[in-house]
């Protein structure tokens, strides 16, 4: 069976030989193993970048394989930020209010420990009472399980109802938008608990690893990121591989017809809006201890439409390409509006990257829209036929 | 104010009698008073001054409450203009004017509370001063700070006064004033009755200074206008606070208190004989706090079961200041009723800014209605296209500078600029995506950003401001609950005149005849000679065009900025999808929705407007759910599907 997998599925071993040679390259080439030409700051993006990976393409199978074009995904990568930060902050924060509780005279009472924690978090917000939100977050591993259960329960219910009374389409995209702004406005207030617009921070600290330095645990957080896109890859592939695959696949180009032989459409869907809304928390999970903060602007409904740009680039209904169109455009973005590119003198004019990147991104889209509909991905389609012509 | 009364009279009838006396010698008998007053003893000064009655009083006291009044070395008051060394002098009585060196003189100045006493008196003379403006500043200054001493010249006033306006405004103005300061209970009551029906923020202001009261606390309930008994256990801790602060119980300690004494009180790593290492629990602090009182060294703990039989051995109240029962009760009647009127009135405030919210998203949404609800075509850029209306108006702002010329060029311009936008837009993209609607909407995104980015790059990053002409800078004033402001009513007459507009072109026109033939079927339309390349683009610019004049109507009432557009996408998409696609009476009726119900949150839940917003948008995804087609479904073929 694993051999008939893999046989009919080159792609993935192909797949995952690139990213062990590209971990095992990156790690050489590390801070953290006395080399300098990755620095620990790159070295974060790039771990940031293969988490990117990973929701894109958890993007591409729900709306590259299944159809539904999703502009909320990006929410639940954000939901899984919010979950795995609540714990890296409070955590953080206990340590370190403990740490300043020792020198009082008397040992302080839990209470105490409790008042001092929530004015540290909650003050920027003028609080300092803890909100229900945060009831489990002191442990990890009821944390870890809101990484997944959180988003996988929003889209469970949101999906049930939206597939339920059979909006399609670009209702739907529509509608998963709203429920995107309707999460990113109730975080940016500031009684909802979540710190309002200041967001998580201070979450590349973690929590029992403060003797470990941040070469050394960006490194680690890089090696969980290959890991879990490794994961992510295999698990899909092996999903969308057998007659599952098939019923997915065709969902995405007649759902009627599927609908009269006899499948249950919408159960197919809600599986796959609820699976992929999972590995999209974890994908935030990992991608935000890297980033060191979070904060309501990241979910904002522009970051799902990313999403669906970096798929459309890549190439949908393909896993690599979605993956090579995070890579491509989401490290073409920080290069370009990150300065760092030089400026083009035409005379006349200077032509800056930082204020042209975006429209020159989105004619682009527009063209490969238009043009290439296939993306990137389509380029190895181009290279197969040829081979098969030359065989 | 008997006295002032005198002087009344004597001005309203007696003037000519007495114009034969002088005032300075009444100065003088109370020189000093003059020259140094103080806020405590000038009041009966100028008694006895306005006593005499003279028409040069008035003259004086203004003079002297704005320091133009000297006094020689020997005593006597001019009234003199400095002008460098010399002083133009003018005598109090004959008006004669000379000149003397500044040095023989002193300055008098009066403080501001003097110079307030002085103004006060000076009121009741220029309420019958025959100066029109004269007499609006009088009431103006009476409105401002109302005294008792002011009712019986005001009443006085009224007869005389010829200019309606101001004699409506004195009556007002004494009715409050008898409200608060009549003699008579009856009269008091009268007035308190009549500002029942009077919503403006001053007459409930009066009300409410008749019905300040004071918390207080005692052992028994005491004697006088007792407002109401308090239940000292809604608030224990703040209740116990007032006990303490009438100094009728001890302090109870705060948890941050008993720290304090226990670390005051350790002895060899034991306090009262409890180990320090033990003091992580609040139970065990408590009890060494107990044993540390049980020794005497330190006072004994109020705990709960203390407090709380404190508080129930004490009576707390609140006490209005007014002693008068019979008032305080007639005043807490019309009180209700006025807040039952305001309520009433807030209530229609509200519907009037719900109105024009839900206008606001209508001008905003109608060229989806257009695009997306009759063509069907997603077009992410229309908020884009809104944004760029916007900056059409600026840029004509900044090259005609007349502002009710510069809007009036504004809103074609903007037409035709997105327009031609549209109908590009419709030609180079969409056209070639219409068998694709999922990729139209990301290739219009596509258009989105990078509209966003030129803007951005031609304008800044900084809003710009699209000011409005005078005539619709103010707002409407019913009273002083509900207002609106001229721009909001002329959005909400922009949007009706784009619903009728809309209405009549798809209804009544050959062009709306020929849109509507495409929309149903194309194949059938050309065939009847219709051109559908030529409709969808003439349609998709209308359409456009239209987001280009709502986007300089939003860009009057709301900042532009380079992603303004980005702010209404959604929600215009929500309100053509609540609405029902393919119908402009949906569209409306989705606006009104969205607005009426987003200001509804906003009222149970005021001062949060995000939260309006987050909950609106979870109501129509759930609303969508039950009505997926919107709430006017297209019913038959028409609905096409």
């Amino acid at each position: 069976m694993e051999r008939t997998f893999i046989a009919k599925n080159p792609s993935v071993l192909w797949f995952l030989l690139g990213l062990s040679v590209f971990t095992v390259l990156v790690t050489i080439f590390s801070e953290a193993a006395g080399s300098s030409i990755v620095s620990t700051s790159f070295l974060k993006t790039l771990g940031k970048t293969l988490c990117l990976c990973l929701v894109a393409i958890a993007m591409d199978v729900v709306w590259g394989y299944c159809g539904i074009l999703s502009l909320g995904h990006f929410a639940f990568f954000g939901i899984g930020g919010y979950a795995i930060g609540m714990w890296l902050m409070y955590d953080r924060t206990k340590d370190i209010v403990i740490g300043s509780l020792e020198n009082n005279i008397l040992p302080p009472t839990p209470d105490e420990v409790t008042n001092a924690i929530g004015t540290q978090i909650f003050g920027v917000v003028g609080s300092s009472e803890f909100p229900l939100i945060w009831a489990f977050s002191h442990s990890l591993t009821l944390q870890l399980f809101a990484v997944i259960l959180v988003p996988g329960v929003l889209a469970l219910v949101f999906g049930w109802l939206a597939f339920r009374s059979r909006v399609t389409g670009v209702y739907l995209s529509i509608l998963t938008q709203a429920m995107t702004l309707a999460l990113s406005l109730y975080l940016f207030q500031n009684d909802t608990g979540l710190r309002g617009n200041n967001g998580l921070s201070g979450l590349q600290n973690i929590p029992g690893l403060e003797a470990v330095s941040q070469a050394t645990l960006s490194l680690w957080f890089f090696w969980a990121s290959a890991f879990a896109l490794g994961a992510g890859y295999v698990f899909f592939a092996w999903m969308l591989a057998g007659k599952f695959g098939s019923v997915i696949r065709a969902i995405r180009d007649n759902e009627t017809r599927v609908r009269f032989l006899g499948y249950h459409v919408e159960s197919y869907k809600l599986f796959i809006f609820t699976t992929t809304a999972m590995i999209a928390g974890i994908a935030g999970a990992l991608y935000y201890p890297q980033a060191g903060i979070i904060n309501p602007a990241e979910i904002a409904p522009i970051a799902s439409i990313y999403l669906a740009v970096w798929v459309a680039i890549g190439g949908r209904g393909r896993l690599y390409g979605a993956v090579i169109g995070a890579v491509f455009v989401s490290l073409m973005s920080s290069w370009f509006t990150g300065g760092s590119a030089p400026d083009i003198n035409l005379g006349l004019y200077l032509f800056k990257w930082t204020d042209w990147w975006l429209v020159l991104l989105g004619l682009t889209f527009v063209g490969v829209t238009l043009f290439f509909p296939k993306g990137i991905g389509g380029l190895f389609d181009l290279i197969s036929n040829y081979r098969e012509k030359q065989q | 104010m008997r006295c002032a009364l005198f002087a009344l009279m004597l001005m309203i009838c007696g003037v000519p009698a007495v114009t034969a006396q002088t005032l300075q010698p009444i100065l003088q008998a109370y020189a000093s008073e003059i020259a140094k007053p103080s806020r405590k003893t000038v009041g009966e000064t100028i008694d006895a001054i306005t006593a005499s009655g003279l028409p040069q009083i008035i003259f004086f006291l203004e003079q002297w409450s704005e320091k133009n009044i000297w006094q020689r070395n020997d005593g006597t008051f001019f009234v003199a203009t400095a002008a460098g060394s010399k002083l133009t002098l003018t005598d109090l009585d004959t008006q004669a004017k000379t000149t003397a060196p500044k040095s023989d003189f002193k300055q008098l100045k009066p403080n501001g509370g003097v110079r307030r006493l002085i103004g006060t008196a000076l009121v009741q003379f220029q309420l019958l001063d025959p100066d029109l403006t004269r007499r609006e500043t009088a009431v103006a200054s009476i409105g401002r700070r109302p005294e008792a001493a002011q009712l019986i010249p005001l009443m006085a006033s009224i007869d005389g006064e010829f200019d309606a306006a101001l004699k409506a405004r004195k009556i007002q103005l004494a009715n409050f004033l008898s409200a608060r300061f009549a003699i008579e209970t009856q009269d008091r009551i009268a007035a308190i009755n009549s500002l029942s029906v009077d919503m403006s923020v001053e007459a409930r202001a009066v009300l409410n200074q008749i019905l300040t009261t004071s918390t207080g606390v005692a052992s028994v309930t005491p004697q006088g206008n007792i407002a109401a008994i308090l239940d000292p256990m809604v608030a224990p801790d703040s209740s116990y606070g007032a006990l303490v602060e009438a100094k009728l119980a001890p302090p109870k300690q705060t948890v941050s208190d008993i720290k304090k004494v226990l670390e005051a009180n350790i002895i060899e790593e034991r306090i009262a004989g409890f180990p320090v290492m033990q003091m992580d629990d609040p139970l065990m602090r408590e009890a060494a706090y107990f044993a540390l009182a049980t020794q005497g060294s330190v006072p004994t703990l109020i705990t709960q079961e203390v407090r709380d039989a404190a508080l129930l051995r004490h009576v707390f109240y609140e006490l209005y200041a007014e002693p008068n029962a019979q008032i305080t009760a007639a005043a807490e009647v019309a009180r209700k009723s006025a807040d039952n009127r305001v309520a009433t009135a807030q209530f229609a405030d509200l519907t009037l800014d719900a109105l024009s919210l839900a206008s606001i998203f209508f001008l905003a949404a109608i060229g989806l209605a257009i695009t997306f609800g009759v063509m069907g075509v997603i077009n992410m850029a229309h908020g884009e296209f809104i944004m760029m209306g916007a900056y059409t108006g600026y840029v004509v702002q900044l090259i005609i500078p007349n502002y009710t010329v510069s809007i009036f060029v504004a809103l074609p311009l903007a037409f035709v600029v997105t327009f031609v936008a549209g109908v590009v837009m419709e030609r180079l993209v969409i056209r070639r995506l219409y068998h694709r609607p999922l990729e139209t909407l990301l290739a219009t995104f596509g258009v989105s950003i990078a509209l966003q980015q030129l803007a951005k790059n031609a304008f800044g990053t900084q809003a710009r401001p699209l000011t409005s002409p005078d005539w619709l800078a103010g707002a409407w004033v019913v009273n002083d609950v509900i207002q609106i402001s001229f721009i909001r009513i002329a959005i909400f007459i922009l949007a009706l005149l784009f619903l009728g507009l809309i209405i009549y072109i798809l209804k009544r026109t050959r062009l709306g005849l020929e849109v509507r033939a495409v929309t149903q079927n194309p194949g059938m339309a050309s065939s009847m000679g219709i051109n559908p390349d030529r409709i969808n683009m003439m349609t998709f610019g209308l359409g456009s065009g239209i987001a280009g004049i709502a986007g300089v109507a939003i860009g009057l009432y709301a900042k532009v900025t380079s992603e303004m557009g980005s702010d209404y996408i959604v929600q215009s998409f929500m309100t053509v999808v609540v609405g029902g696609v393919g119908n402009v009476w949906g569209t409306l009726a989705g606006a009104a929705m969205i607005g009426f119900g987003q200001k509804g949150i906003e009222w149970l839940n005021p001062s949060n407007t995000l939260a309006a917003q987050t909950y609106m948008i979870l109501f129509v995804i759930l609303f969508i759910q039950f009505r997926p087609k919107g709430i006017v479904a297209l019913k038959g073929r028409a609905a096409g599907d």
